[in-house]
């Protein structure tokens, strides 16, 4: 494997401190299961913090198995000679808390009654996840992350530690984001959260205790995810109007190639992915809006940052489309910060973010390049 | 790179990167300290430059991703834009100075340009192509299109579709309600103070508002 961190072995660390959530709620502990890449200098200056999306996790680069089929979710930006390079940085990635990759979520185990949280697990807001990221730099006595970087939900993240934390952030790196969602991007949401909570193996989010998972209303979500990930052209170009048998059949099984697609990805997923992660991730994205606090103004939140930001968009995303980008610009100019802003053009939608691409590749180089002579390395 | 050739006394020496003669101008022009605007910046060498030798705060706008890659490299701010959509990333009054240097000439909406570049900022610099300059003249007079170092491109293949004069120039700032407020005009690097209209290939024009 070139240019890859190899194998990497996750870790769970306990946070025994008890945490205030917005919701209200307390929770006494939780876990957060996590991978770090590279090395963390001596003056701890190099650690970069990256922040998964929706369906996301600590698994960013590398492989667990020599025989992963899969690297890491974002392996093409992630190792040594990569854009965000570990031969100079300390990369830490985690899956959030509410999460189903062995932090504390949902399907965990309550110790108060040693069965899963199911509906009793608390809504998880962005703010909470970099409360507990906060904690996660203390845990490696990092004082301030060289970056906090994320796509879409992971952007927001990014967003927010500026404005939570401002003195603990020296770039924040935000890709195919938004400020806020749109009523389109909430109502995306609330039909995916529909088809999971009206689906009969449901049972009101404890359905660990039935031995079912939602299977159907899960796969659904994703379906539907999935097309506003991608743009027409984009899906146009890979899948047409083929079919797979290269005829008519005249009944509801998969014919269109789009058709085994989507089915393929939606079957997957609800095969590893928890129901109530999916809603709990899906109202993070709904009620982030980090103007609210200060009257609806968001140039009025950023203007506590001190980071320096890098905005980065995708042309053909619909979904957190490059208009909303830059609406976060135009407030970090207005706020008078730091912020360069790059609007790459491409045809696969907000997956685009995912996707090797040498444009987007050289903006992240050059602008990581900027870090690392920042911190001297 | 081969090491500069020093007289101490010119700034543009004091820092690796060589500015073009009109952008030296340009840069003569801005004050220390200054906040500053470059309307396609291409790779931030004048924004380098003036964070360099003038403390400048200074952001650019520019269209090429490639030029914008070449800006984060310099740790330049710059902003991915068509500049023809207007400046509305932009509050008024948010600059000392705006630049937009070469690139008028090949701009649909001069006037909108313009009237931005005044809006959200105190004091515009722009450098273009003169068109009186007398090799152009002599050029149309043999019959053929202008051809020469300012404009370089055949008839069919210019991106350039606003040319003008000195005289043009300034017409267009009155008419607007604008004024020159200092010009110098430039032929191979060199300043042209006798006929410039005639005799100057490339000006470089201060304005503000009247």
């Amino acid at each position: 494997m070139t240019n890859s961190v190899g194998i990497v072995i996750p870790q769970k660390i306990a946070f025994e401190t008890p945490i205030a959530l917005s919701s209200g709620v307390t929770l006494p502990r939780y876990d957060l299961m996590v991978e770090t890449y590279g090395e963390l200098n001596a003056a701890k200056s190099n650690a970069i913090l990256i922040c998964h999306a929706l369906s996301g996790h600590h698994h960013v680069a590398g492989k667990h198995h020599e025989d992963d089929k899969a690297p890491g979710w974002w392996d093409t930006m992630i190792g040594p000679g990569k854009p965000i390079d570990t031969d100079r940085f300390f990369v830490i990635g985690l899956n959030n808390l509410g999460g189903c990759h062995g932090s504390t979520g949902p399907s965990s185990i309550d110790p108060a009654t040693n069965k899963p949280f199911g509906s009793t697990f608390p809504l998880v807001l962005v703010r909470d996840w970099v409360e507990t990221q906060a904690r996660l730099a203390d845990h490696f006595g990092i004082r301030q992350w060289a970056a906090v970087v994320g796509g879409s939900l992971g952007g927001m993240q990014a967003l927010r530690w500026t404005i939570t934390y401002p003195e603990r952030v020296r770039h924040a790196l935000v890709i195919a984001s938004a400020p806020k969602l749109t009523a389109q991007n909430i109502a995306f949401n609330d039909v995916a959260r529909q088809a999971i909570l009206t689906d009969p193996d449901f049972h009101g989010g404890d359905y660990y205790r039935h031995g079912v998972v939602p299977r159907r209303g899960l796969r659904l979500a994703r379906m539907l995810g999935h097309i506003t990930y991608l743009s027409d052209d984009g899906m146009g170009e890979k899948f047409g109007r083929m079919l797979r048998s290269g005829e008519y059949k005249y009944g509801f099984e998969v014919e269109f190639e789009i058709e085994s697609y989507l089915r393929y990805q939606g079957d997957k997923f609800s095969d590893y992915f928890d129901a109530n992660t999916y809603l709990l991730m899906t109202k993070a994205l709904d009620y982030f809006d980090p103007g609210r606090h200060y009257g609806g103004d968001l140039v009025a939140a950023l203007r506590d940052a001190l980071a320096k930001f890098l905005v980065i968009s995708f042309t053909s995303d619909w979904r957190f489309s490059p208009a909303r980008s830059r609406e976060i610009v135009k407030a970090l100019l207005d706020a008078k910060r730091d912020v360069s802003y790059a609007e790459i053009d491409s045809v696969h939608g907000h997956d685009a973010f995912l996707m090797e691409d040498a444009p987007y590749h050289n903006i992240m180089r050059a602008y990581l390049n900027r870090i690392a002579a920042e911190v001297n390395v | 790179m081969s090491a500069p050739t020093t007289t101490p006394t010119n700034p543009s020496t004091n820092h690796k990167y060589q500015l073009r003669p009109d952008l030296q101008r340009i840069a003569d022009w801005i004050t220390p300290g200054a906040s500053v605007l470059d309307l396609g910046c291409g790779d931030g060498v004048l924004l380098a430059w003036l964070a360099a030798n003038k403390q400048a705060r200074g952001i650019g706008v520019e269209i090429d991703v490639d030029s914008v890659t070449a800006c984060i490299e310099k740790g330049i701010n710059v902003i991915h834009s068509d500049l023809e959509s207007g400046l509305t990333h932009f509050e008024d009054g948010s600059f000392d100075f705006v630049v937009l240097s070469l690139t008028i000439q090949a701009m649909h909406n001069v006037e909108g340009i313009l009237r931005e570049m005044l809006r959200v900022g105190r004091i515009g610099l722009v450098t273009f192509p003169n068109f009186g300059y007398w090799e152009n003249r002599w050029q149309i007079l043999i019959g053929r299109m202008p051809v020469s170092e300012t404009i370089p491109y055949q008839w069919y293949d210019t991106p350039n579709i606003h040319f003008c004069t000195l005289n043009d120039f300034d017409q267009l700032l009155a008419t607007l309600g604008m004024r020159n407020t200092a010009r110098v005009v430039l032929n191979e690097g060199h300043e042209i103070s006798l006929l410039p209209n005639l005799r100057g290939s490339l000006a470089v024009v201060r304005f503000e508002a009247l």
